[in-house]
């Protein structure tokens, strides 16, 4: 199968190392302490964000940090196919955990002992990425809920299709099954703090691949600081007025 | 800009889908003409001076890909819809069109109209895919002329007459291919067209000079529906077609849902199949599976099919099939009754470009008009091809290449077109180029990127090839080479040391190939494809570029090589006490010949230290051969034939059989103990994974015509085991010299050839190479001709842990395929190797008629055929005339295996001595072949 044509173009009309168009909003759920949408081609995940709150349940609570909770769905709705999944499959739990190992490496959880933050992610469409996207939707979500970070959490993946480095995987690259790797960074700190990958890639290859996903992770960073600033611009407006 | 395409898919479960497809439109994909100031014209391909650019149409391109790759057709848009509709129509097609885009030569760019903002057309509603398609096509094309301006024409060319009118409407040029080729002046351009089926009836005449009118030859294909339910219900079989190479009125299917071969006989059963072509089969019943078995041989109606002078077999698969013959030998007819069947329809055509000539026939009145000829294939698997050319003349005693078009039921053989034409018939470079491209083999000069991957030249050993941990100098040892005359590809060097001990230390060196080819690279892709190098009577076509091939990795003598080395502890019995692998640095100190080798060794003044060697290891190689044979390993024999070349004229000046030396036995000897170490040093890194080497023990079957041979003369051959048909060969010794190695030459072309394979594909017990008698083989020992031995060589650095294995390695579907390439590389070699020693044989005999001595080595109903040893031939000879044929003079004692005269006056039997001439004749003008009569 030909994944990118000899002209250079992917079978969505993307080049190699072009990301698909990304869409953020914040404040979607009213309700929460802080929420956004985030988009990634045709993949859409909301997240909300509750706390820093009181622990509920005591036992777990910590002395010294912030208990930080994480619960990932899919809609049933999100890949077009009427599939049922049941909650708290596989997939899920495993998911649920990669997002709150990451988010908890850069919430400041030092700064709230005997709290607790619940981070929740849906994935609304589902069109590859979807981890990288739950992930950058939840950073939105955490920064609006005005939760102390250490930095901005962005997440990219990029896969090698065609003996060519492929910037963020659609659903149809996704499944081919070909390897693909995604990059979570701490871009102001320029730490790597996710890596997931699924297959087997020799080392030159895994670098160049990791270097473009990184590129995308630094990209979609510059665009969540443009939307918080836009959001807290707005803010300022509303205050003001 | 974006689009969401939207479009209803169904699932595997059979489910209705909607699918939503991002699909981006860019303003960043330009006309690729040089001189456009808008566009960025670094990837630009068409001519700067382009007076007219074609855009094409799909039709255009799947039926007219021959034209297209002429070089006259140039400046042409392949539009990106045209390429996938192409890809999802024809695959093959798709791939030639992406060759010809990819040309630097050529003039071809692709316009991804798909993904240009101005260009994509969105699917109305109630518009069909197709004419969406069309409609995106006539877009583009007005893009082009509004973009270019006026200075340049650009015009569509569709065969699709409602495009073509659509497109004027709209303001487009359009025309026919027709039209189009007509313009350009160029009459033998016209040749190349794909004739609309249409014109079937003006052709009929010059197939059949009989007065039938359109009559129906032969039966209706199935429909695709009737087959698919067919195959299901288990009445038709699916398989694909193997013709017979020296028999083409009888063919194979092999299926899998029956289990055997399915035989079809005959070219009305073949229901015009070609050879590779994917039928589905119906069986005969039962009671005709036997009937059609007179057939075979010679000329099937009007067919006058010859038989040729051929080189002898080496093994089983140059030799024509056999079909066991009702009651012969006395054996139950177990073995005749296998299932024949017909074909009722055809799922993949195979058809490509065939090499041959036309059959020769009188100018038609009137030359300059369109005349309608045969083709006639070298490969005698392929039917005539019919086919009309403005050039009859220019063609006749021309090699061409043709083209099929179709094949429908009135027609007796298919129709198709001319392609190019190689050269004169008999011109030796035009027939060295048919065998070349008869055989698949890729002669073409290596690419920029392929040359790119060499290190830099001239090459020598550095000090930081030196420096490498894992590379042992052994610089220091009295390393020589010995190989055939002139040899400039040296793979192999060796070294015998005597221990303290006692013992010997031998080391077999192997050429360093995979320090300088890469995985991935260029250079590593092209030698995988070529897979080995090939061996023509007057020239060698090149696995690897030259400056590896004769410099940096040959062993030349007193320069310093890198080298693979396995170093073996032996005693003086020959038994291996210990073996290690390691990379290394040598310097050999002689490159000797075969000759040269054997002349020391023999020389009994000598007493220099490389003689010294030699005769040591000769003396270790002996006692290993005598091993291998005890274990059961055969000495088969074949005739291979040498010629002289003339250096000047590259004509053959003598010709002579290849004679096998001591020296030769020697260094083979070692290779063989070499290759037997490394396969099972990799198997037991890699047990599934690893690249081996088999020789499936022959069937019963197959052994059949030598059993029917020794039967006949009394001989008792056992072939139970390797062994036991190993002693009872070096039993048989008839009355004359020969005669032993006669009866090894039989046994030898009743077996198949060996074959790599993937070792997770098969059980170990099936990795046993019969002819060697060992359970394990591999090849590692002509890495700079062999791709096998990259492969292996890459396998013994992994396994030894001084590099990982390339990635390659963990895909097993891969690994098969590539073992499957080389098999086929491997074959086409070889038999390319044996047609260009029959083009020397007949080249060699035009101006010197020889008289010579023959055996007798197959009965037929009309003659025999009889094997020459000083030539290595194999030819018939004709007892009665074609015209007398079966006037029953002559008959044939099957159990016997002899032929005798009616009054009983005169017989020949089996392996009889005769005397025969030898001489080239031309029974048609253009047409020479060699004659064998008796004397
Ligand atoms: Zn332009």
């Amino acid at each position: 199968m030909e994944y990118v044509s000899p002209e250079g173009l992917r079978l969505d009309g993307r080049r190699p190392m072009e990301m698909r168009q990304i869409r953020a909003e914040i404040g979607a759920v009213s309700k929460a302490d802080g929420s956004a949408v985030f988009e990634m081609g045709n993949t859409k995940v909301i997240a909300a964000v509750y706390g820093p709150r009181e622990v509920q349940n005591r036992s777990q609570q910590l002395s010294d940090q912030a208990l930080v909770r994480c619960e990932y769905s899919m809609a049933n709705f999100s890949t077009g196919d009427r599939m049922r999944k049941p909650k708290g499959d596989r997939r899920s739990i495993e998911i649920s955990l990669v997002i709150r190992q990451t988010m908890e490496e850069c919430i400041l959880t030092h700064l709230m002992p005997r709290s607790q933050i619940d981070i929740y992610v849906q994935v609304l469409q589902a069109d590859g990425g979807t981890r990288s996207a739950c992930i950058n939707a939840a950073t939105l979500a955490l920064a609006d809920a005005g939760i102390p970070m250490r930095d901005l959490v962005t997440s990219c993946s990029a896969g090698y299709l065609n003996s060519t480095p492929l910037l963020d995987l659609n659903y149809v690259e996704d499944s081919a099954g070909g390897p693909d790797i995604t990059v979570g960074i701490l871009p102001k700190l320029d730490k790597v703090t996710l890596l997931q990958m699924d297959s087997k890639l020799p080392i030159d290859i895994l670098e160049n691949v990791m270097q473009l996903a990184t590129e995308g992770c630094k990209a979609i960073a510059n665009y969540i600081r443009e939307i918080l600033l836009e959001n807290t611009k707005e803010l300022e407006y509303r205050r003001g007025s | 800009m974006l689009h969401n395409k939207s479009f209803v898919k169904k699932t595997k479960g059979g489910k209705v889908m909607k699918q939503v497809r991002e699909h981006y439109l860019r303003d960043d994909i330009y006309c690729g003409t040089p001189s456009c100031t808008v566009c960025d014209s670094s990837g630009a391909r068409l001519s700067d001076s382009a007076s007219t650019i074609l855009v094409v149409d799909t039709n255009v391109v799947l039926n007219q890909i021959d034209l297209l790759e002429n070089s006259a057709i140039d400046d042409v848009v392949v539009l990106s819809i045209v390429l996938e509709e192409v890809k999802n129509k024809n695959m093959s097609v798709y791939n030639r069109l992406r060759a010809i885009c990819s040309n630097s030569n050529r003039k071809f760019f692709v316009f991804s109209n798909e993904y240009h903002r101005d260009t994509y057309v969105k699917e109305m509603s109630g518009e069909t895919k197709n004419d969406r398609n069309d409609r995106a096509i006539r877009v583009a094309a007005q893009w082009y002329q509004k973009h270019l301006g006026g200075a340049v024409k650009v015009l569509l060319v569709t065969n699709d007459k409602e495009n073509k009118r659509k497109a004027s409407e709209e303001g487009i040029c359009a025309e026919t291919v027709e039209s189009y080729v007509k313009s350009l002046d160029r009459p033998d351009l016209l040749d190349l067209l794909v004739r609309p089926s249409s014109e079937d009836a003006e052709m009929e005449d010059v197939e059949d000079h009989r007065p039938s009118k359109r009559k129906v030859i032969y039966s209706e294909h199935k429909p695709m529906s009737e087959i698919t339910s067919g195959l299901h219900r288990g009445i038709y079989h699916q398989g694909k077609l193997r013709v017979n190479r020296y028999n083409p009125f009888e063919a194979y299917v092999g299926s899998e849902s029956i289990g055997d071969e399915i035989i079809i006989y005959g070219r009305s059963n073949m229901n015009r199949a070609f050879d590779g072509d994917i039928v589905a089969v119906e069986l005969l019943p039962e009671d005709q599976w036997q009937g059609e078995k007179s057939l075979s041989i010679v000329g099937e109606e009007d067919e006058d099919e010859d038989e040729d002078v051929h080189l002898a077999p080496n093994s089983a698969d140059d030799a024509p099939r056999t079909t066991p013959q009702q009651g012969s030998t006395g054996v139950t007819n177990a073995g005749s009754s296998r299932p024949s069947g017909r074909i009722v329809g055809i799922i993949k055509r195979n058809w490509h470009s065939y090499c041959g000539s036309l059959e020769p026939m009188p100018m038609p009145g009137g030359s300059r008009g369109v005349a309608y000829a045969l083709f006639v294939s070298k490969d005698r698997r392929f039917p005539k091809i019919r086919i009309q050319t403005r050039q009859l003349e220019n063609l006749l005693d021309k090699r061409i290449m043709v083209s099929v078009d179709s094949w429908d039921r009135q027609s007796r053989y298919p129709s198709g077109h001319y392609v190019r034409t190689i050269g004169e018939i008999g011109d030796r470079d035009t027939e060295s180029e048919v065998v070349l491209i008869e055989n698949d083999i890729n002669s073409r000069p290596f690419s920029a990127q392929v040359l790119a991957c060499l290190p830099p030249l001239p090459w020598s050993v550095s000090s930081e090839d030196l420096s490498i941990p894992f590379r042992q100098d052994l610089r220091h040892l009295r390393v020589f080479s010995v190989d055939p005359p002139g040899c400039k590809d040296i793979d192999d060097a060796l070294h015998c040391y005597a221990l303290p001990n006692g013992n010997f230390e031998v080391g077999v060196h192997i050429a360093d190939v995979t320090n300088f080819v890469f995985p991935g690279t260029p250079l590593d892709d092209e030698a995988s494809q070529r897979g080995t190098s090939v061996y023509l009577v007057e020239r060698r076509i090149d696995m690897l570029p030259k400056p590896l091939t004769e410099d940096v990795c040959s062993l030349r003598s007193d320069v310093e090589r890198l080298a693979f080395s396995v170093i073996w502890e032996m005693t003086p019995e020959a038994d291996i006490i210990s073996t290690r692998y390691t990379k290394s640095v040598i310097k050999s100190a002689a490159a000797l010949s075969y000759v040269e080798a054997q002349a020391r060794m023999d020389d009994s003044r000598l007493m220099d230290p490389v003689t010294t060697d030699l005769r040591n290891m000769n003396s270790l190689a002996k006692k290993m051969r005598l091993r291998r044979i005890e274990r059961g390993a055969l000495t088969l024999a074949s005739a291979e034939v040498k010629f002289q070349i003339d250096t000047e004229t590259h004509d053959p000046l003598d010709i002579g059989m290849y004679q096998i030396r001591e020296a030769n036995q020697m260094v083979e000897e070692f290779m063989l103990a070499a290759n037997v170490s490394v396969a099972q040093q990799i198997l037991k890194s890699f047990p599934l994974c690893s690249l081996l080497r088999r020789h499936p023990t022959p069937t019963k079957e197959m052994l059949e015509p030598l059993l029917r041979v020794s039967a006949a003369i009394g001989l008792n051959l056992d072939v139970s085991s390797s062994k036991a048909l190993a002693d009872s060969l070096d039993l048989a010794v008839g009355g004359d010299p020969y005669f032993n190695k006669l009866i090894r030459i039989l046994a030898t072309r009743c077996m198949s050839q060996a074959v790599y394979f993937c070792s997770g594909d098969l059980s170990p017990p099936e990795y046993h190479h019969y002819g060697l008698a060992t359970p394990l083989y591999t090849h590692f020992t002509s890495p700079i001709r062999r791709y096998a031995d990259v492969i292996v060589h890459r396998l013994l650095a992994a396994s030894i842990g001084i590099s990982k294995l390339p990635s390659v390695f963990q895909d097993r579907l891969q690994l098969t395929s590539i073992a499957d390439n080389l098999n086929y590389r491997h074959r086409n070699a070889q038999m390319a190797g044996r047609a260009s020693v029959e083009l020397h044989t007949l080249i060699y005999f035009r101006k010197r008629p020889t008289d010579t001595e023959a055996r007798i080595v197959k009965i037929r109903s009309n003659g025999f055929f009889v094997f020459v040893p000083k030539y290595g031939i194999e030819g018939p000879v004709y007892l009665t005339t074609r015209a007398e044929k079966g006037s029953g003079e002559w008959y044939v004692d099957e159990q016997e295996q002899k032929i005798k005269k009616m009054d009983g006056s005169l017989s020949y039997s089996i392996l009889q001595t005769v005397q025969i001439h030898m001489e080239v004749v031309e029974p048609q003008p253009n047409r020479p072949k060699l004659q064998l009569t008796l004397i």
